[in-house]
């Protein structure tokens, strides 16, 4: 069956207590009436303190699935979760909504992309913090909380911080509503923060200085993170680990500067042609992966990327389409997993990939 | 907000005022002469012409229409001297006239009437509001179950029943056949409030049982739309209880529209709900527009109208305004 390999983020916690989060063979599932729709699955990967992890994938590639149960916040009526969720030791999956609740915003909080869908039009973005922080400090006062409330956002940089306190979310320019949504999630100082596509509504300047903030607070509250993107780009700005999710999988798992310099699957390479800044000033051609996601509900046969891959002929007897490849280590070292039939992926990418993305980089090397 | 108001104000007046020039038109201008039913009452079925003449000359219709208007209109601002037959009566601002049938002033009438009107709408409104949202919720939190879609269709099953036919039944099996609920009939609140109390009460439920089921259905789509939006995601991740997730927060968006809708159908009952005034024996405005309009009592028809549209033009600014307050996303301007 499968065989359980040392996994990147595991790396740090020689022998003493396992990492702030750790996910093992998490598969979720929605019954739908169209089917059962297979969100994610056999998902694997853990964050120490003080680290992030990167998770990349195309829209519909099941990163906000799994990372909602982690808070278990599918409805437990409308979805079938399997495998294991331990948040600072506790097992999460199955956990009862009313012990669920303590956890939430507490223990790990999440920072939602397009902060104005995700806070109340018509409640104070004070009002909404303080909400935050008295749900998880009952005996504290409506001034204590204000205060806090005030406090938090004078952290994430929000000028007149007690004079905004009291302005509706429409009144905040997006980037101030993106720190709003920060400072509520680090009110009650969890130590796990999911950052789902945090920058993904925002201009390029404002989405630096997000990065760049969350970075800070990170340093501050040696705090993990997790990181959901579908832009390289933040990854490599941001991110220790890196995971690649495809059709609710990991299809690549290593540190971020091992896997994006010698990444080995034809998928994360996909991901990479497809970065602007990558290929902007090298001449390289912008190239987006062709086809579609796979479906959910009937995932092809094999490996769920065969249709869209352009080197399954290079794998013999079409293994590609027949059989699905499991996540393992590849010849970088046991520390770089790959969901790969390919026999040598690196010589692929360094002779036929790297050129079309990037030819000033092959020229260097 | 204050110039908004003044100008829809403003608008609503002019409104009014042209509606209020229809009704003196349409009974002018109408194909038969509108003395003819007051002449054929009065006369016992036999109303000759010389004598429709004498009613058309009496009531104003041989002069144009613009000069009896003004004399309403001047009524209405300055008050007016009647004459009846041989003699005069002084109808004091605002003087809405006489009605035909009673010769009394319109304007004493309306008093007597209107709390009729206003103790059956609020008591329906209520019970409307409170079963459709309350149910409306219940049935937005378990969507897509068994009880929830057992509840959608029976609204719908009951939406499809003619109102006036649902009124009819239950008054009929409620206090004619079973002797479930008392004699149905408006005792004002100040004579005897246990009568008053008793006689509204299946009014009341008919009506407000028979409005809530489309107040169900609604609030249940706009329950369902509310708690799917990002937002009710970001108040269950901190860590709130269900319960505040679904009042504080679901409810609160949800209610918006609710409320909107409901300031206008509101305003629609205190302009006179006819059937059930009229099945349950309610001497409220409705039937009091609806009977005058049946023997062409241009001045109480007139204040009817009058009546019911300055109530949906005034229902009209509130409800902008509780829109603006409930949202503050929105300004009026
Ligand atoms: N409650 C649900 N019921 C059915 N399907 C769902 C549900 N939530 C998510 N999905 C499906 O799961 C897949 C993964 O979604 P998601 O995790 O949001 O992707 P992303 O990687 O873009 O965050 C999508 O195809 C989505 O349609
Ligand atoms: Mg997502």
């Amino acid at each position: 069956m499968t065989v359980q390999h040392t996994m990147p983020g595991n790396a740090a916690a020689a022998g003493s207590g396992e990492p702030y989060l750790v996910v093992e063979n998490l598969t979720v599932r929605f019954p739908t009436a169209d089917g059962l729709v297979q969100a994610v699955t056999d998902l694997s990967y853990s964050v120490e303190l003080g680290q992030t992890l990167g998770i990349v994938g195309e829209s519909g590639s099941g990163k906000s699935v799994s990372s909602m149960a982690v808070l278990g916040l599918h409805d437990a009526k409308s979805s079938r979760i399997e495998g294991s969720i331990r948040l600072g030791g506790t097992e999460v999956v199955g956990l009862s909504e009313a012990k669920l609740r303590p956890l939430r915003g507490n223990a790990a909080a999440m920072i939602f992309q397009d902060a104005l869908a995700a806070l109340h039009p018509f409640y104070k973005v004070g009002s909404q913090l303080t909400e935050a922080y008295l749900a998880h400090h009952p005996q504290a006062s409506k001034k204590d909380a204000r205060r806090r409330a005030i406090e938090m956002l004078d952290r994430v940089g929000i000028p007149q911080p007690d004079r905004r306190v009291d302005d509706f979310p429409h009144q905040f320019s997006g980037g101030m509503r993106q720190r709003a949504m920060i400072a509520m999630g680090l009110i009650n100082d969890p130590k796990l923060i999911i950052a789902d596509e945090p920058t993904t509504a925002l201009d390029v300047t404002v989405q630096a200085q997000i990065l760049d903030l969350l970075q800070d607070l990170q340093r501050e509250f040696n705090s993990a993170i997790i990181i959901i993107t579908h832009d390289l780009g933040v990854i490599a700005e941001m991110a220790d680990d890196v995971l690649v999710m495809y059709g609710g999988r990991a299809v690549e798992y290593g540190a971020t500067k091992e896997l994006l310099t010698h990444p080995e699957m034809p998928y994360t390479w996909g991901l990479l042609s497809s970065v602007p800044d990558v290929t902007a000033d090298t001449g390289g051609r912008l190239i987006p992966i062709p086809g579609n996601p796979p479906s959910l509900l009937r995932p092809p046969k094999g490996c769920p990327f065969h249709p869209r891959c352009a080197h399954v002929d290079k794998v013999p007897a079409n293994l590609c389409s027949t059989e699905l490849p499991e996540l393992l280590p590849g010849s970088r070292g046991a520390d770089h997993l790959k969901r790969c039939h390919l026999a040598d992926p690196d010589a692929i990418y360094r002779d036929q990939v790297l050129p079309e993305i990037a030819p000033d980089l092959v020229e260097e090397s | 907000m204050f110039a908004y108001i003044v100008k829809r104000l403003l608008a609503g007046f002019l409104v009014v005022t042209l509606i209020s020039m229809m009704v003196y038109a349409l009974f002018w201008y109408g194909p038969r002469s509108p003395a003819q039913e007051l002449c054929r009452r009065e006369s016992n079925n036999r109303c000759t012409p010389e004598k429709l003449e004498r009613y058309e000359e009496a009531l104003g219709y041989n002069n144009s229409v613009t000069s009896e208007y003004g004399k309403w209109a001047k009524g209405l601002v300055a008050g007016r001297d009647i004459t009846v037959g041989a003699s005069v009566i002084h109808c004091e601002a605002p003087c809405l006239g006489l009605s035909y049938r009673t010769r009394q002033p319109v304007f004493e009438e309306m008093k007597t009437r209107l709390p009729a009107t206003i103790s059956l709408a609020v008591g329906a409104a209520s019970i409307t509001l409170t079963i459709g949202v309350t149910v409306g919720v219940l049935a937005a939190r378990r969507r897509g179950t068994f009880a929830d879609k057992a509840l959608v269709s029976t609204t719908l099953f009951m939406s499809s029943i003619p109102y006036y036919l649902f009124a009819l039944l239950s008054m009929l099996y409620l206090t004619i056949v079973y002797d479930v609920f008392p004699q149905t009939g408006y005792t004002p609140l100040t004579d005897n409030p246990g009568a008053w109390f008793t006689g509204l009460l299946l009014p009341w439920l008919a009506l407000g049982f028979y409005n809530s089921t489309s107040y169900t259905r609604f609030s249940r789509g706009a329950m369902v739309e509310s708690l799917s939006e990002d937002y009710i995601r970001t108040a269950r991740a901190k860590g709130l209880t269900s319960r505040v997730v679904v009042m504080r927060h679901a409810l609160r968006a949800a209610l918006v529209p609710v409320v909107t809708i409901f300031g206008i159908d509101f305003a629609f009952l205190l302009a006179g709900t006819i059937f059930t005034e009229k099945i349950f024996d309610i001497q409220g405005i409705g039937r009091w527009g609806l009977d005058a309009t049946l023997i062409k009592d241009l001045p109480v028809v007139q204040a009817t109208v009058l009546f019911g549209s300055i109530i949906i033009v005034v229902a009209n600014i509130i409800v902008d305004i509780i829109y603006s307050i409930l949202d503050p996303r929105v300004r009026l301007s």
